[in-house]
């Protein structure tokens, strides 16, 4: 058996030149049409090879939430917000014309007629294309939501210095 | 008129489906083989070429259709890695 040695500063100008580009998109609005633009452009970014990291904020976290999944938090009042504010891919509202319900409805019955993905179809892709999420800590205790109501396959729970540091690197940085 | 050695089609779907179906399928392609990517969604036009420059695969060619649908889209890719 032969042992090739790489000269390490081949190495490190192989690794700088096929070092992918980062994108990363912090997703605040746990509206139906703002989530389906950021996992357009998540899966979209993955697609071109850019490295992709989408940071769940706020109203954000709802779209990964397990549907129907109960808060377990501690206080009566987090528990209270987590039952009010409902989560889930599938249950997120337009941010204009949701018309308690009927909007959204409609919207997605024209989705489906044109076989446009929807959002829990998105996120799936992204994950397959090895997009990964980060849930934010802060908002979680904020809003009563625990991990264990949250779907698989999230990638890290921190908080605004690890976005930070993803972002530093960023090519493409976007608030959504 | 363009050969190309593996057909998709991704009639009816929408930005960003013929985008992921392309990557999902040029990887089943060897090297030098053409994929002829067929959309009718106009946007592949910009997006394919854009598609190409970012991850190294060559467009070789583009051609347009009208069909009684209405315009279709059939790009051809070149895997080159």
């Amino acid at each position: 058996m032969t042992i090739t040695q790489t000269d390490p500063a081949v190495a490190l100008a192989n690794l700088q030149a096929s070092k992918p580009e980062k994108v990363t998109i912090v997703l605040l609005s746990g509206d139906m049409d703002r989530a389906m633009a950021a996992f357009i452009i998540a899966t979209g970014a993955a697609a071109m090879g850019m490295q992709v990291t989408v940071f769940f904020t706020f109203w954000g976290l709802n779209t990964i939430r397990r549907k129907g999944a109960a808060s377990s938090a501690k206080d009566w009042l987090r528990r209270m917000f987590g039952l009010l504010n409902a989560g889930g891919a599938d249950n997120l509202p337009l941010s204009r014309f949701h018309f308690w319900g009927l909007g959204t409805k409609m919207m997605k019955v024209v989705m489906k007629q044109n076989r446009m993905p929807g959002v829990p179809e998105l996120m799936e892709t992204a994950l397959e294309l090895g997009v990964r999420f980060i849930a934010c800590t802060t908002t979680m205790g904020l809003m009563g939501i625990t991990k264990d109501t949250l779907i698989e396959g999230i990638d890290q729970f921190a908080g605004v210095t690890t976005y930070l540091a993803e972002a530093k690197q960023g090519s493409v940085n976007l608030f959504i | 008129m363009i050969q190309a050695d593996v057909k998709l089609d991704t009639l009816g779907y929408f930005c960003p489906m013929p985008i992921i179906m392309t990557l999902k399928k040029i990887k089943e392609l060897t090297v030098g083989q053409v994929l002829e990517v067929v959309s009718d969604d106009e946007g592949i036009k910009k997006d394919m070429p854009a598609w190409c420059d970012t991850t190294g695969h060559q467009m070789v060619g583009l051609e347009e259709e009208q069909a009684k649908s209405g315009m279709i889209y059939k790009a051809f890719v070149k895997k080159t890695k």
